[in-house]
Order: structure tokens, then C-alpha cells, then sequence
């Protein structure tokens, strides 16, 4: 049924045309908004689930890739002064998705937080309207990034999630909210210029191609993520020659740490991480479940996709460097974790350790590593996602989330503490859960090349265990403040969306394979090309 | 040299454009005068808007004449008066992007001047018409005694639009500021004109090219003088920084749409001048002589790159829109300046479509962000920043353009700004000037907090107890028509630089011939 329809264009468009139902909803009519929201976070998630089903490891992604020509700008061809031969010298970004085993598991995890995100959204209390359009908007965005094969789609993607985020934490965020949304906005901004000047300096290298036709010769710019791949790999490409598209060594090194920087911003890297501790702490908890369980990992999928498969010389040669940062992220951020006395600041830290996880995945340079860096991605937006939605539930119920004012709740509200319990110990990786699962894998692919570092890097592991039962416990049990005592447990619309992330967390905990199995074949462009050039 | 030329009849036609306008401008000025006082003078506007639309027919007519030209295996170059006047296609899309933007100015204006704040109403429309013949001038001149007249003729319009209020002081302070500022940028202009003249014996754009590469051998320095105290003057024209101070207090000063004129079609007159004037003589002349053409392009690469970060800096605690609005000029001029400054390579000629496609978008995101501070300030009354405070509860569909408006001027996706930089960019990327392309995507970086302050006004503070604001209609279109190019531009690049790429060649509208 679905086969002949542009299946990842739908799950794209069709938040924004949801997006755009909701503006021309009566805005009065709060149930209608909110369930006209509800049905197009869902539906692409339906989607990306038949997407699932019906993906084959072995084939790849070519039977859903999709192509079509968008922007293609004439430049002017005057200065070769050879009229006659040129027959066409263009600008190309064109309108290419394509899936494959490594975006699919984030487009599963977009679909999973993003429709749970809208169901929590029942803690907005004003402007729904504008709230819920802007909320679809950022969901286009944000498949976008993980399906778009072009590095301007891609880009442009990555900046469309930008001002839908702004204004979400600015409006519908807490006290600092406009100081919060004015961080991110720069932070971010500063990344995509970054990130814009890296992709730029590859369009003007690994992205030229030429073809002779009969009306002469093609000349043609392309932002093509599928050209830059047979670019690099052909020793006879023009980004190879002594000519004016050369992508010298400098270049290289050059873009590498370009996105580095732009997709470290995003994940956070240290000591790029200030911005997103105050977003955590301000935006609204719905948001924050976006925000920590999707947009983070969009560094993390840019610095595979791009840093990785591009220009996997300066990966094999900074590897060590990603690792020692890795550690630095998971060390800082759980040690910091310890001493927060504010919950959300706790979850906050612990993103940033978490994410560390992540580096040293990509940084093992082997399937398992990366596979890895993968599986914590996703995991980790699903534990953070439930633990977000979690902070919106307490603080709707109690009014603070510092750790020294609540305590004793699992007397009260029975649910959400067990949940709360639930989400901490995957947090801390607890095996038969999923956090366990992506840790054990980036950490044992590391091991493989850097013993040193995959051992300091454990002791995040039991510091997280520190950092979360502190909190956590100190939560859910002790005495009970007088004024909680008449504390309501989760309503249904709450709970809904808390048992299907726990169900997921437990599920992806027991049986890996549903992932792993996706990735299989996702990352062999990438290590054949780290064998013949680095060998092995 | 060629003996002077009069006037012949023939070329009455070439000049159609610029004498309809001069036409309409006595006229309505007769009619001003022999109306009773009690009739309303929007119809002189009416008139003006009407004259603006006869001379772009025109300048459409031209075009077409000069595809036909180009068609037909001719060079697609008109000289009138022995080459001091040229119609080409780089003048006509000029042309066409100053009555453009003239039009939706004087629309937007009709219907918000108000009689206590402008008592000659009269004047304050038709006096359009003569500043846009001096732009028109400036685009299509082929010899500098021309673009001094241009430049002069838009120049002292200018000066008397901005001082319309008459009874504010404000504005009478900024005219005098205006005219101080505009008789030194052509003091300096004129006095570099005058050096260049001595060391080619000529006037004329095409034959000084010619003649500087022999000038050079004999009088290398005072090439440099002559071609620095030129640049000089541009800078103060089109307020680069360093010589930018006087934006601010003239846009502030000058009533609203004057304002925009200024923004906008006086900096692209200015524009053309110097694209006109750096690439017809500095650029091509001496191929073996690179070192002063590197010298030269350095130094206004430095000038676009001090007016980025000066724009934005300074545009970053301003609380007045206007006087943000006059340094986010600055910086937009800088990046409008960032193509010439590119070097031509063997992959790189792209300049001029880069060029005019961020002057397109800067013209739309300029002219409707001035037509919603017009209707703001109205409602408001004033110009602060928090005049805009909840508009987002007063007039949401307001607010929803003016959103789209910023987007384009801080270079968001999908806007025309967005891809006018983008095009910019990699013109920059393919000629290698990274360091050029750094301070773009830095400054814009910082631009988004600038622009958005609007935004936090907007949607952040709270407005609701002010009255509704009311959008008269013919502003209400301006914005929104605004608002759909800037997306436009954005999402359909395509046929414009299509276009752009069809009917412009370097070769014919720049290397002489």
C-alpha cells in the first residue's frame, strides 16, 4: 500500500501540515487544537514504524530514497572563455532523502519522543495555538535532518528546528526563559554558521562533478551527500587533481574541526555545553523532552554522517583526541551531576556524561563502537525524554523540582515514583534496560583500541549510579512534606505516554537486536573506507 | 577624444525611462500648485506611483530591446551622447530594482503621512521621482562627469526629503547632517574623479580603462590616490564603517518612508556606482599589473568586513528600531559589498548575480520591516523598540510578516536573505577568501540576537492593554507582498537567476567595448 508513496516526504511534510491545520483552528476550541496536534505528531511516527517493517539491513535504504531537483543556480561562465564547451555551469542543492541504518533508529526515536512530547504538551497552559504550530513546525525540521541526503537540505533542516526552539523556550519556559532562549539561539546559530562554512568548503570540492553530454561539457556544484561519497572515493575526482576544487590536506583538517565544533555544540561537547544547561532548567518540560531526547542527538548524527563518512582520515587521526574529550564529558558531567541540588540541573549534567558515551563510540573507529554510539543516542532520548516528562508531572503537582524541598512522594503518588525509579536505573545503566546497552557497546568497542581510556571512562559509570540514586531516592522517599501530602497520581493522559517510553526502554534493554540489527550493514561504507586508507 | 555629441532625437527613446519621470514630476507639480488646499494630496502620491510604473514599462521595453540586440549577434549596449550615457542590462536591472522598490515605498506611505507631521504633502510625494531619475542616472552612466550629476541630482533630493517634517527638530538636525555628510562623500568623490582624469586625460569610464595601464607605469601613486579618496567617498555614501556615523541620526531623523528611500535605493545608486566604476576601470585594465588591482580589492574587502561587525556590533544595544534598522544598513552594506571584492577566477565570474540577488532580498526585507515600523509607530507613537511590545496580541498577522521579514534579514532559511548570503558564501568559499566568509557568518550569527530583540517585543512582552493597531490598506499590502517575495526568494531562486544569468555578461556590460 505504501510502497508507491514518497513515504519519507510524507513524514516530513506532513507536521507542517499539521502545523499549518492548527493555525487555522479556532484557537478557543483547546481540545480541538491539542487532538488535531496529537493525530500529526502520531502519524508520522506510524510512518517511520512501517518504515521499520518493511526495512531490509542487506538492501539498504535505495528502495525509499527520493530525488528530485530543487534549487539548480546558474553561475556565470564567462571566465572560462571556452563558451562553446560549457554547456551547463551550476549550483545544485537538490531535494534528496535517503534512509539508511543510521538514521532510521533516529527517525524511530523522533517519531517515539515527539508524539509522547505532544501528549505531555497537557501542562501549556497558554496560547495553545501558537505553541502546537510551532511544535509540528520543529517535528518537520527535524526529520528533515535525519532523512535529507543534501548537505543544504540538511542545513537547512538543522536551522528550521532553530526558531520554532527559540520561541518555544522563550515564551513557555520558566522565570529565565528569554535569557534561555537568547544562549540557545546564539549557541546554535553559532554552530550552523560554523557548520555552513564546512559544508560549503566540501560543496566547492567533493561536490563538483562534470559530465560530458552532446551540448558539451556539464559542469555542476552539488551539495549532494551521495556525490561527495563517490567523490572521495574516486582518486581521479577533481577534489583530488592539482586544480582550482583541490581539497588539500589543510582544507580537510580544516572542515573536520569545523564540525567538530558545529555538531560538538550541538551535543554537547565540552566545553561547548554552557547553553544547554540553562535550556534544561527554563524551557517547558515538553520541550526539554525534545529538546534532550532528539536535538542532542542531531550533533551526534551529523558528527557520523558527516565528520565521519567524509573525511574518516582526520577521524582515524583524532580519535584519540574524540576519546580523551569522551571521557572529559563523562567524568565533568557526573561529577557535576553529584553536587546539583536541583533535579533538573541532575538530569542536565547527567545528558552531558551520557552524550560523552556517545564520543567514545564514534571515537572506537569499529561496528561496535559506532553501533554503539547509535544505540546510546536512541537510548538515552528515550530515558531522558520519560525523565523530562517526569519533571513536568512533579512540578505540576508540587511547584518545585529541587532536590532538599520534595521527598517521600512514592508515599503520594505511587506511579510516577515507580517510573521515576524505573527511568533512573536506566539511566545508570542498569543491564536489562537500554542505557545499559549502548554503554556496553561503545565502551567495549573503545576497548578494543584504547584500554587506558575506556577504564577512566567507567568510572562515569558508577558515578552515575551515585548521581541518580542520590536524587532520585532522596525524591521518592524520606519524609514526606505536610504540604504534599494530598498529592494526585498520574492521569491517564500523563501515564499513557510514561508506559510506552518505559515499555521501549525495557524492551530495546532485553532484546538489542531490534536495533542492532538495523545498523548491520549501515556503517560498512564507512569501515572499508577506514581500512584501505588508514589500513585498519 | 571624440568630439561632443548633442542631443539627437533618436536618443530620446534611450531616455525614455528617465524622461517620463522627469515629465510626471513637472506635472504633478503644476497640478499641486493649481489645487485647491482642501483636496487631499494623496493623489499627488497616486500620481507619483503612476509615473514610477510608466518608466519601469519603459525600462522593461529597454530590456526587451537589448535581448533582441544580443540575439541578433550585437553587442547589447546602447550609447547615448558618445558612450557618457549607456543603456545596459547591468543599468536596466538597476533600473528596474530602484522603481521597485521606489513604488512599494511611495505605496506604503500613502495613507500613514500625516498632514501635522508633513504640511507639504504635495512635494513630499512627487520629490520621489526626481532622487530616483538621480539613481537611474548613477546605474546607467558611462562617464564620470555623468555619475557626479546622478549622484548630486539624488543627493540633494535627498537632503530636502529627509528634512520634510519640517516642524520637528529632529528631522531639520538630520537634513543638516545629511547635507554635511552627502557634500563631503562627493567632495571626495570629485576630488578622486579629478586625479583619475589627470593621469588618463579623459572622462570617460571606457577610455580610462584603456588608459590606465600606461597611467600606472608613470603615475602609480597617484592612481592610488586617486582610486583611495574614490573610495573615501563611496564609504561615506554608502555609511561603511568607519564613515557610517551619520546613518543613524539621518534615518532617525527623516520621516519613515524617506528613511527606507534611503536604505534602500540611494545605497543600491550608490552600489551601482562603485560596481560600475571598480569593475569597468579597476578591475580589467591591466591583467599584467595585479598588484594595485589586489591592493585596491583589499582595501574595500577590509571596508565590507569593518562594516559587518561595526553594524552589528553597534546594532546590538540599540533600543531606537530605526536607528537598528540604519546599522543593520551598515551591515548589509557590507555584505552587498563582499561579490566585488571576490576575485574573478576561471570557476568564479558570478559577482553581479550574487550581487543584485541580495540587493532583491534586502530591498524586500528592508521595505516592508520599514512599512511595519511605519504602522507601528503610528499606532504606538514612537520609535523605540518596545513600541513593538505585544504586537503579537494587537495584530497577529502583523507580526507573523514582520517574523518572516526578520528571518530574511538575519539570513534564516527559508528566506531570500538566507540564500542571498548562501550564494554570497560560496562565492567567497570558491575564491578562497575564507577569512571574508568567517566574518560574514559571524556577524550574521550575531545579527539573529539583534533582529530578534523584535522578536522578544513581539511575542515576549506584554501589549494586550494597548488599543488594537490598525494596518491601512495600501501598507497592509506593501508588508505582505514583502513578506511573500522574501519567502520567495528563498524557496524559488531559480528564475530569477535565470534570468539575472541570461541577459547579464560581464563581457558586455562591464569590459569595455
Amino acid at each position: 500500500m505504501l510502497e508507491n508513496l514518497p513515504v519519507l516526504s510524507l513524514i516530513i511534510w506532513i507536521p507542517l501540515l499539521g502545523s499549518l491545520v492548527v493555525l487555522f483552528l479556532p484557537g478557543y476550541n483547546a481540545r480541538a487544537v491539542r487532538g488535531a496536534a496529537i493525530f500529526f505528531a502520531v502519524v508520522p511516527l506510524l510512518l517511520a514504524l512501517w518504515l521499520y517493517a518493511s526495512y531490509e539491513p542487506i538492501v539498504g535504504g535505495q528502495a525509499f530514497a527520493e530525488q528530485g531537483t530543487w534549487l539548480s543556480v546558474p553561475l556565470n561562465a564567462e571566465a572560462f572563455g571556452l563558451h562553446a564547451n560549457v554547456a551547463s555551469y551550476r549550483l545544485a542543492f537538490d531535494y534528496r532523502l535517503g534512509v539508511d541504518g543510521i538514521s532510521l533508529p533516529l527517525v524511530l526515536l523522533t517519531g517515539v519522543v515527539a508524539a509522547m512530547a505532544s501528549l505531555a504538551s497537557v501542562h501549556i497552559r497558554k496560547r495553545w495555538k501558537t505553541y502546537f504550530t510551532l511544535f509540528l513546525l520543529l517535528q518537520t525540521g527535524m526529520y528533515g535532518v535525519f532523512l535529507a541526503r543534501d548537505v543544504t537540505l540538511f542545513f537547512i533542516f538543522f536551522e528550521l528546528t532553530l526558531v520554532p526552539m527559540f520561541f518555544l523556550i522563550g515564551i513557555w519556559g520558566y522565570f529565565g526563559r528569554e535569557k534561555a532562549a537568547n544562549r540557545f539561539l546564539v549557541y546554535n546559530g553559532l554552530g550552523s554558521a560554523v557548520m555552513l562554512l564546512a559544508f560549503l568548503i566540501l560543496i566547492a570540492t567533493l561536490g563538483f562533478s562534470s559530465a560530458e553530454t552532446s551540448g558539451g561539457t556539464e559542469l555542476i556544484f552539488s551539495g549532494s551527500y551521495d556525490t561527495m561519497l563517490a567523490n572521495l572515493k574516486d582518486p581521479n575526482a577533481a577534489a583530488h587533481q592539482n586544480s582550482a576544487m583541490f581539497l588539500s590536506e589543510n582544507l580537510k583538517w580544516a572542515a573536520f574541526v569545523l564540525l567538530l565544533v558545529a555538531f560538538g555544540i550541538k551535543l554537547p561537547m565540552f566545553p561547548f555545553h554552557t547553553w544547554m544547561l540553562k535550556v534544561h532548567t527554563e524551557a517547558p518540560p515538553a520541550v526539554v523532552m525534545i529538546h534532550s531526547g532528539i536535538l542532542l542527538k542531531m550533533g551526534a548524527y551529523g558528527l557520523i554522517r558527516f565528520a565521519a563518512f567524509l573525511l574518516p582520515v582526520q577521524l582515524h587521526a583524532s580519535s584519540t583526541v574524540l576519546a580523551i574529550i569522551g571521557v572529559v564529558n563523562i567524568l565533568y558531567g557526573a561529577v557535576l551531576a553529584c553536587v546539583q541540588k536541583e533535579f533538573k540541573l541532575v538530569l542536565a549534567y547527567s545528558s552531558v556524561s551520557q552524550m560523552g558515551i556517545v564520543l567514545l563510540g564514534i571515537a572506537s573507529l569499529n561496528e561496535t563502537g559506532f553501533e554503539g554510539a547509535i544505540y546510546q543516542a536512541v537510548s538515552h532520548g528515550l530515558i531522558s525524554a520519560l525523565l523530562f516528562l517526569l519533571v513536568g508531572s512533579l512540578h505540576e503537582r508540587t511547584g518545585t523540582t529541587r532536590i532538599d524541598e520534595l521527598g517521600g512522594l512514592a508515599q503520594t503518588v505511587p506511579f510516577l515514583s515507580g517510573i521515576l525509579l524505573t527511568a533512573g536505573l536506566a539511566s545508570l545503566g542498569l543491564p536489562g534496560l537500554s542505557g545499559f546497552v549502548g554503554e556496553f557497546l561503545s565502551f567495549l568497542g573503545l576497548f578494543s583500541s584504547m584500554k587506558a581510556l575506556t577504564a577512566v571512562g567507567v568510572i562515569g559509570v558508577l558515578l552515575a549510579a551515585v548521581y541518580v540514586l542520590r536524587s532520585v531516592l532522596a525524591i521518592t522517599n524520606g519524609p514526606l512534606p505536610e504540604r504534599f501530602a494530598g498529592l494526585k497520581d498520574a492521569r491517564f493522559v500523563e501515564a499513557l505516554p510514561m508506559v510506552v517510553l518505559t515499555a521501549l526502554i525495557v524492551l530495546l534493554g532485553i532484546y538489542p537486536s531490534l536495533l542492532t540489527d538495523l545498523m548491520q550493514h549501515g556503517f560498512d561504507g564507512l569501515l572499508k573506507e577506514l581500512q584501505t586508507r588508514v589500513g585498519g | 577624444m571624440e568630439a561632443l555629441q548633442t542631443l539627437a532625437w533618436s536618443d530620446a527613446w534611450y531616455l525614455a525611462p528617465e524622461l517620463a519621470l522627469a515629465a510626471a514630476t513637472l506635472l504633478l507639480a503644476v497640478v499641486d500648485l493649481l489645487l485647491p488646499g482642501r483636496v487631499n494630496r494623496d493623489v499627488i502620491g497616486w500620481g507619483a506611483l503612476a509615473g514610477l510604473l510608466v518608466a519601469g514599462v519603459f525600462v522593461g521595453w529597454h530590456l526587451h530591446d537589448l535581448q533582441a540586440a544580443a540575439d541578433a549577434g550585437e553587442q547589447p549596449v546602447r550609447n547615448v551622447l558618445g558612450g557618457s550615457y549607456r543603456v545596459d542590462d547591468f543599468g536596466n536591472l538597476l533600473k528596474l530594482v530602484f522603481l521597485g522598490a521606489s513604488a512599494l515605498i511611495l505605496l506604503a506611505s500613502l495613507g500613514t503621512v500625516r498632514r501635522e507631521d508633513v504640511p507639504i504633502k504635495g512635494e513630499f510625494y512627487y520629490l520621489f521621482l526626481p532622487a530616483v531619475i538621480g539613481a537611474m542616472v548613477m546605474a546607467s552612466s558611462g562617464d564620470m562627469i555623468t555619475l557626479f550629476i546622478g549622484m548630486e541630482l539624488l543627493g540633494i533630493t535627498s537632503y530636502v526629503l529627509v528634512g520634510v517634517r519640517k516642524r520637528s527638530g529632529q528631522s531639520g538636525e538630520a537634513a543638516f547632517k545629511y547635507v554635511v555628510t552627502g557634500g563631503t562623500a562627493s567632495a571626495f568623490v570629485l576630488y578622486g574623479m579629478s586625479f583619475l582624469y589627470g593621469v588618463t586625460g579623459t572622462t570617460n569610464l571606457t577610455l580610462i580603462s584603456q588608459a590606465l595601464g600606461t597611467a600606472l607605469t608613470e603615475y602609480r601613486a597617484l592612481v592610488y590616490v586617486a582610486f583611495f579618496l574614490m573610495i573615501v567617498g563611496f564609504a561615506l555614501k554608502l555609511a561603511l564603517a568607519p564613515f557610517h556615523a551619520w546613518a543613524p541620526d539621518v534615518y532617525q531623523g527623516a520621516p519613515t518612508p524617506v528613511t527606507a528611500f534611503l536604505a534602500v535605493v540611494a545605497k543600491g545608486a550608490a552600489f551601482a556606482m562603485v560596481y560600475r566604476i571598480f569593475l569597468n576601470t579597476a578591475f580589467f585594465a591591466y591583467a599584467d599589473n595585479t598588484e594595485v588591482r589586489e591592493d585596491l580589492f583589499l582595501a574595500l574587502a577590509v571596508l565590507a568586513a569593518a562594516a559587518m561587525i561595526v553594524g552589528v556590533a553597534g546594532a546590538m544595544k540599540q533600543q531606537n528600531a530605526k536607528r537598528l534598522l540604519a546599522l543593520s544598513g551598515v551591515a548589509n552594506a557590507g555584505i552587498l559589498l563582499v561579490p566585488l571584492t571576490l576575485d574573478v577566477t576561471n570557476l568564479h565570474s558570478s559577482m553581479f548575480s550574487e550581487f543584485i540577488y541580495y540587493l532583491l532580498a534586502y530591498l524586500f526585507m528592508n521595505v516592508g520591516a520599514f512599512a511595519v515600523l511605519t504602522v507601528v509607530s503610528r499606532s504606538s507613537g514612537h520609535e523605540e523598540l518596545s513600541a513593538f511590545a505585544g504586537l503579537y496580541h494587537r495584530a497577529p498577522w502583523t507580526a507573523g510578516a514582520m517574523t518572516v521579514l526578520l528571518c530574511s534579514l538575519a539570513g534564516l532559511p527559508v528566506t531570500g536573505g538566507f540564500f542571498g548570503k548562501l550564494f554570497i558564501l560560496f562565492g567567497t568559499v570558491q575564491t578562497r577568501s575564507y577569512w571574508l566568509a568567517a566574518i560574514l557568518l559571524v556577524t550574521t550569527v550575531v545579527s539573529y540576537y539583534v533582529y530578534f530583540s523584535f522578536i522578544r517585543q513581539m511575542y515576549m512582552r506584554s501589549g494586550e492593554t494597548e488599543p488594537p493597531a490598525t494596518v491601512p490598506v495600501p501598507s497592509g499590502i506593501v508588508i505582505w507582498l514583502c513578506a511573500a517575495a522574501s519567502v520567495a526568494l528563498g524557496i524559488l531562486p531559480k528564475p530569477i537567476l535565470d534570468w539575472i544569468n541570461d541577459i547579464f555578461s560581464l563581457s558586455a556590460d562591464f569590459l569595455t567595448r
